[in-house]
C-alpha cells in the first residue's frame, strides 16, 4: 500500500468528515456560534462607545475670536465631545466637571489667536474627568484629534505657521487606559471562551448521547478522535475571527496597522490550543451542563489575569505566574502588537513560540487524559 | 494478521470488581468460531461488564481474555479491528442519514473508495435499509434502528459481534426478523455473543451461559439445558437457576 492510500485510510477523515455533517445540520448551534462573538462584540464595544462619545463639555474661551471658536467646533466635530455650555472661569469649570454636569472643559486662553498669527504654538488646555479611564482616554484622542485637525486646517486656510499645543488634563485618575487597547483583547477573550466550551461540549455531548461507547470499540485511535473533533472548529474560530475583525472595525474603527495574514497564522496555535483545553476539560466532567459551568470557570482568570482589564505589571507575582501559564496573556500581546502597533514577528516571535508550545502540549496532555474506556 | 482460531473468545478466571462491588467472579468461557453464543441472566448479573472486557471498554480486575485468539488486555486496539459492537443503548447518531453513519463507521474501520461503496451497498440490500437510506437515523423506529446499528457493526465483516441486549423494546416482528439477520451472519461464520432477556431468543441460540451475580451457574445447548433440570423450556431453567442461586446467597 502507498503512503497516500495509507493516509487515505486513516479513521481521522471519517471522523472530519461526520463532524462537518454534524455541524451542517445543526443550523442553530452554528449561528450560535457565530452569532455569539457578534453579539457580544457589539455589548461590550457599545458599552465602550456609549460612554465615550458625546461627552458633555464646558467651555471657558478667554480669547472669544473665530480661531477659538473654531477650535471648539472642530472638537465637537469629532463626535466625542458635546457643548453643554459655557463658563466664565475656571472655578466654575471645575465646578461643572465637578457636579458631573459635564465630564469635560476646554480652556482656551486669551492669547490663543495672538499666539497663532505669529507662527507660534498656540496652547489650550483641556480637562477630563478620568474617573472612567475608558472615557477618558478616548476624550484624549479625541481631543489630539480635534488639534491636530484644526491645525491643519488653519494651516491650509490662512498660510498660518504656529502650531496648537493641547495640554489634557486627566482629573481624578491620572492612570490612563486606552479603549482601542481593549477591543483586540475582546477577540482573544470570545476566540478562548467559545472554543474552550464548544471543545468541550461536543465530547461531552457523545458522551452523554451514548454514541461515545460505540465509537470508542473501533479501532480509531485517540488522537484521531480528538483532531477529527477539533479540525472543523478551527473553521468556527478564523469564522469568529472575521467576524469581530469586520465589527470591530466597521463599528468602533479598531485599527488593523499590522498583517491580516500574519494575525490569521499566530491565531492557528492560539485556536488549537484553547480547543485542547476544551478537550481536556471534557475528561474531567460527565455532563454538558458541567462542561459549562466549567469553561465559564476558566474564563474568569482569562478575563482578569491575562492583561486584558488590568496590566499584569502591577499584579503581584502569583497573579503573573497564573497569567503567564494562559495563552490568552500571549496572544493578547501578539493581537495588540499586530492591530495597534503594526508590528510583526519580530516583535513577539516569543510569545509566538509560547503558543505553538501551550498547543502541542495540551493537545498531548488530552489525548492523555482520553481513555477509550468508560470507567 | 494471525489466523482466527476455532476458539473465537476463550476467558480464563476473569474477574471485574467496582470497588467492593463484584461485578463479574471467576469466569471461565469458552466460545466456538460461528457459534451464536447467548449471555442470559437477570439485572446486574455481569452480563455487560462481559461484553465490556471482552470489547475492551473496561479493564478486568483479574484473569484472561482472549477474543480472536488476541489478548484484549494487551492489545485491545488489534481486538477492535477483528470486532463489531451493538451497545444496549442505541450509540448511533441520530442527526446523520442511515447511509451516512454506514459510511461513517467504514472509514473508522479504514474503509475507502470503490471498496467502502461496495460494502454500503451490500449492507443496505442485506439490512434492507435501501429505501431509507437518506432517513435520519433519529427519525427510524426502534426495529430500524437496531437493524441500521448491527449492520454498522458488521460493514468491516468483523470475526465476531457483541450485540448487548440489541432487542430490548423492539416489537416481536422486528425482534423475529433481527434474529433471521443474526443466524445469516452465523451462518457465514461469524460469531455471535449476544444478551437478552427474551426466552425465544435463548432458544435460537447454539449455547447459553447463565449468569448470577457475576458467577456462571449453568452452561450447554437450549435443549441440554432443559434436560440436565428436567425443565420444560429455558424460561423455567432460568426462574430455577435464579432461584437456587439467591438461596444460597
Amino acid at each position: 500500500m502507498s503512503r497516500w492510500a495509507r493516509i487515505a485510510r486513516w479513521p481521522f477523515w471519517a471522523m472530519l468528515r461526520k463532524e462537518f455533517i454534524q455541524m451542517r445540520r445543526d443550523r442553530a448551534n452554528l449561528a450560535m456560534m457565530i452569532g455569539i462573538p457578534a453579539i457580544q462584540l457589539s455589548l461590550f464595544g457599545y458599552a465602550i462607545q456609549t460612554e465615550v462619545r458625546h461627552l458633555p463639555m464646558v467651555v471657558l474661551d478667554e480669547s472669544n475670536t473665530p480661531e477659538s471658536r473654531s477650535l471648539v467646533q472642530a472638537m465637537v466635530n469629532t463626535g466625542n465631545f458635546d457643548w453643554s455650555g459655557s463658563v466664565r472661569d475656571r472655578t466654575e469649570l471645575a465646578a461643572a466637571i465637578g457636579r458631573g454636569d459635564a465630564r469635560a472643559g476646554i480652556v482656551i486662553p486669551p492669547e490663543f489667536q495672538r499666539e497663532l498669527k505669529r507662527g507660534r504654538t498656540a496652547s489650550a488646555q483641556v480637562l477630563i474627568d478620568a474617573a472612567d479611564p475608558l472615557a477618558s482616554s478616548a476624550a484624549i484622542s479625541g481631543a489630539g484629534l480635534a488639534g491636530a485637525e484644526r491645525f491643519r486646517a488653519l494651516a491650509a486656510e490662512r498660510g498660518v505657521t504656529g502650531a496648537i499645543d493641547l495640554r489634557v488634563r486627566p482629573l481624578y485618575n491620572p492612570a490612563l487606559r486606552s479603549a482601542v487597547y481593549i477591543v483586540p483583547g475582546i477577540i482573544g477573550v470570545l476566540l478562548s471562551m467559545t472554543m474552550v466550551v464548544i471543545a468541550s461540549i461536543a465530547i461531552v455531548r457523545e458522551r452523554e448521547r451514548g454514541t461515545l461507547e460505540q465509537l470508542v470499540v473501533t479501532p480509531i485511535g485517540k488522537t484521531s478522535l480528538m483532531l477529527g473533533k477539533i479540525v472543523p472548529f478551527l473553521l468556527v474560530g478564523y469564522i469568529q475571527i472575521s467576524v469581530i475583525l469586520l465589527l470591530g472595525r466597521l463599528l468602533f474603527h479598531v485599527p488593523v496597522r499590522g498583517s491580516v495574514a500574519l494575525l490569521y497564522t499566530v491565531a492557528l496555535p492560539f485556536i488549537v490550543a484553547s480547543l485542547a483545553i476544551g478537550l481536556f476539560l471534557s475528561t474531567l466532567v460527565k455532563t454538558q451542563a458541567q462542561a459549562m459551568q466549567l469553561g465559564f470557570l476558566f474564563l474568569l482568570p482569562n478575563i482578569l489575569l491575562s492583561g486584558f482589564m488590568f496590566p499584569r505589571e502591577a499584579m503581584p507575582p502569583l497573579a503573573q505566574w497564573i497569567g503567564a501559564a494562559l495563552p490568552l496573556t500571549y496572544f493578547l500581546r501578539v493581537l495588540r502588537d499586530i492591530l495597534l502597533r503594526g508590528t510583526g514577528l519580530e516583535s513577539f516571535w516569543r510569545e509566538m513560540v509560547a503558543l505553538v508550545g501551550f498547543s502541542i502540549v495540551l493537545i498531548g496532555l488530552s489525548v492523555q487524559r482520553f481513555h477509550k474506556t468508560v470507567e | 494478521m494471525s489466523e482466527t482460531p476455532d476458539e473465537a473468545i476463550v476467558t480464563k478466571g476473569l474477574r471485574k470488581s467496582f470497588g467492593p462491588l463484584v461485578a463479574v467472579e471467576n469466569l471461565d468461557l469458552t466460545v466456538q468460531r460461528g457459534e451464536v453464543f447467548g449471555l442470559l441472566g437477570p439485572n446486574g448479573s455481569g452480563k455487560t461488564t462481559t461484553i465490556r472486557i471482552l470489547t475492551g471498554l473496561l479493564e478486568p480486575s483479574g484473569g484472561t481474555a482472549l477474543v480472536a485468539g488476541i489478548d484484549v488486555v494487551h492489545s485491545p486496539e488489534l481486538v477492535r479491528r477483528r470486532i463489531g459492537y451493538m451497545s444496549q443503548r442505541f450509540g448511533l447518531y441520530d442527526d446523520l442519514t442511515v447511509r451516512e453513519n454506514l459510511t461513517f463507521y467504514a472509514g473508522l474501520y479504514g474503509l475507502v473508495g470503490p471498496q467502502r461503496n461496495e460494502r454500503i451497498a451490500a449492507q443496505l440490500s442485506e439490512y434492507k435499509l435501501e429505501s431509507r437510506a437518506k432517513q435520519l437515523a433519529g427519525t427510524l423506529s426502534g426495529g430500524w434502528k437496531q437493524r441500521l446499528a448491527l449492520a454498522c457493526a458488521t460493514t468491516h465483516e468483523p470475526d465476531l459481534v457483541f450485540l448487548d441486549e440489541p432487542t430490548a423494546g423492539v416489537d416481536p416482528l422486528s425482534r423475529r426478523r433481527f434474529w433471521e439477520l443474526i443466524g445469516q451472519r452465523a451462518a457465514q461464520g461469524m460469531t455471535v455473543l449476544v444478551t437478552t432477556h427474551y426466552m425465544d431468543e435463548a432458544e435460537r441460540c447454539h449455547r447459553l451461559a447463565f449468569l448470577s451475580r457475576g458467577h456462571l451457574i449453568g452452561l450447554g445447548t437450549p435443549a441440554e439445558i432443559t434436560a440436565r433440570f428436567g425443565l420444560g423450556s429455558v424460561e423455567d431453567v432460568f426462574i430455577e437457576l435464579q432461584r437456587r442461586d439467591e438461596a444460597a446467597a
